[in-house]
């Protein structure tokens, strides 16, 4: 099993979230409260997903970034995501995020 | 060529990502493209994830998986003896999900639909659900 990484970046009022390795029910649980706790300390109001080194995410992933959406949101950010491979794309595309979110 | 597997494991989400792999493992003799083999691995943990939290709703249980493969055709078949799908209907609707307080999407049979080229799906409340998947693997040759 792949391990997973997270590291955490604030630019320009976002929290970049780099996630490395393999999104899926058990992995979102835990960078869920990562993230929180990160987005929650970090003064900024946006987020960016980076997931140019994600190698899996089923919709568990989708799960995660609503759930962070509706965080941001209600300060009046915006979520972007970035990097994301063609079947990541097509699990957002799936599930309508892509009209909520930056890409 | 056919061939054919039958694995079970305990219903905990730490073994998600091992029916992957093993999908994956199974399919890789039929030579897949890289999105064929993600296209299943997608399906499978949806299938897997969705005994683990909602068919056993995260307490004891196994998850029975089965893999046929015939004329560049796979067949999985995801089977838990939990509580079984009230309305297989309602629960295939995208974004409907019995747990929202925990982030769930709601987009599991969505995507197993989409990823797959078909899903079949038998529940009966207090005796489980068993969950059926085909795609034809070598749209490169």
């Amino acid at each position: 099993m792949k391990t997973l990484e997270v590291n955490f970046k604030a630019i320009d009022n976002a929290l970049v979230v780099k996630i490395r390795g393999e999104i899926d029910s058990q992995s979102a649980t835990r960078l869920r409260r990562k993230i929180d706790i990160e987005y929650d300390c970090a003064n900024v109001r946006n987020m960016v997903f980076d997931l140019s080194e994600v190698d899996f995410m089923d919709s568990s992933g989708i799960g995660l970034i609503i759930g962070r959406y509706k965080r941001v949101s209600a300060l009046g950010g915006v979520i972007k995501i970035k990097g994301a491979n063609k079947t990541v794309r097509r699990i957002i595309e799936l599930s309508g995020l892509g009209r909520i979110v930056k890409f | 060529m056919t061939n054919h597997i039958k694995v079970e494991f305990e219903a905990k989400e730490c073994n998600v990502g091992f029916a992957r792999l093993v999908a994956a493992g199974f399919i890789a003799p039929l030579d897949p493209t890289v999105d064929e083999a993600e296209d299943v691995k997608v399906a499978i943990s949806e299938a897997v994830t969705n005994s683990v939290v909602h068919g056993y709703e995260g307490g004891e249980g196994t998850v029975f998986m089965e893999a046929f493969s015939y004329d560049n055709t796979v067949m999985f078949s995801i089977r838990d003896a939990g509580c079984g799908i009230e309305d297989i209907q309602k629960a295939k609707e995208p974004l409907f999900t019995t747990k929202p307080d925990e982030e769930r999407s709601g987009l599991g049979f969505t995507v197993m639909e989409s990823f797959m080229d078909s899903l079949h799906i038998e529940s009966k409340m207090g005796e489980g659900t068993t969950v059926t998947m085909t795609k034809r693997i070598g749209s490169r040759h």
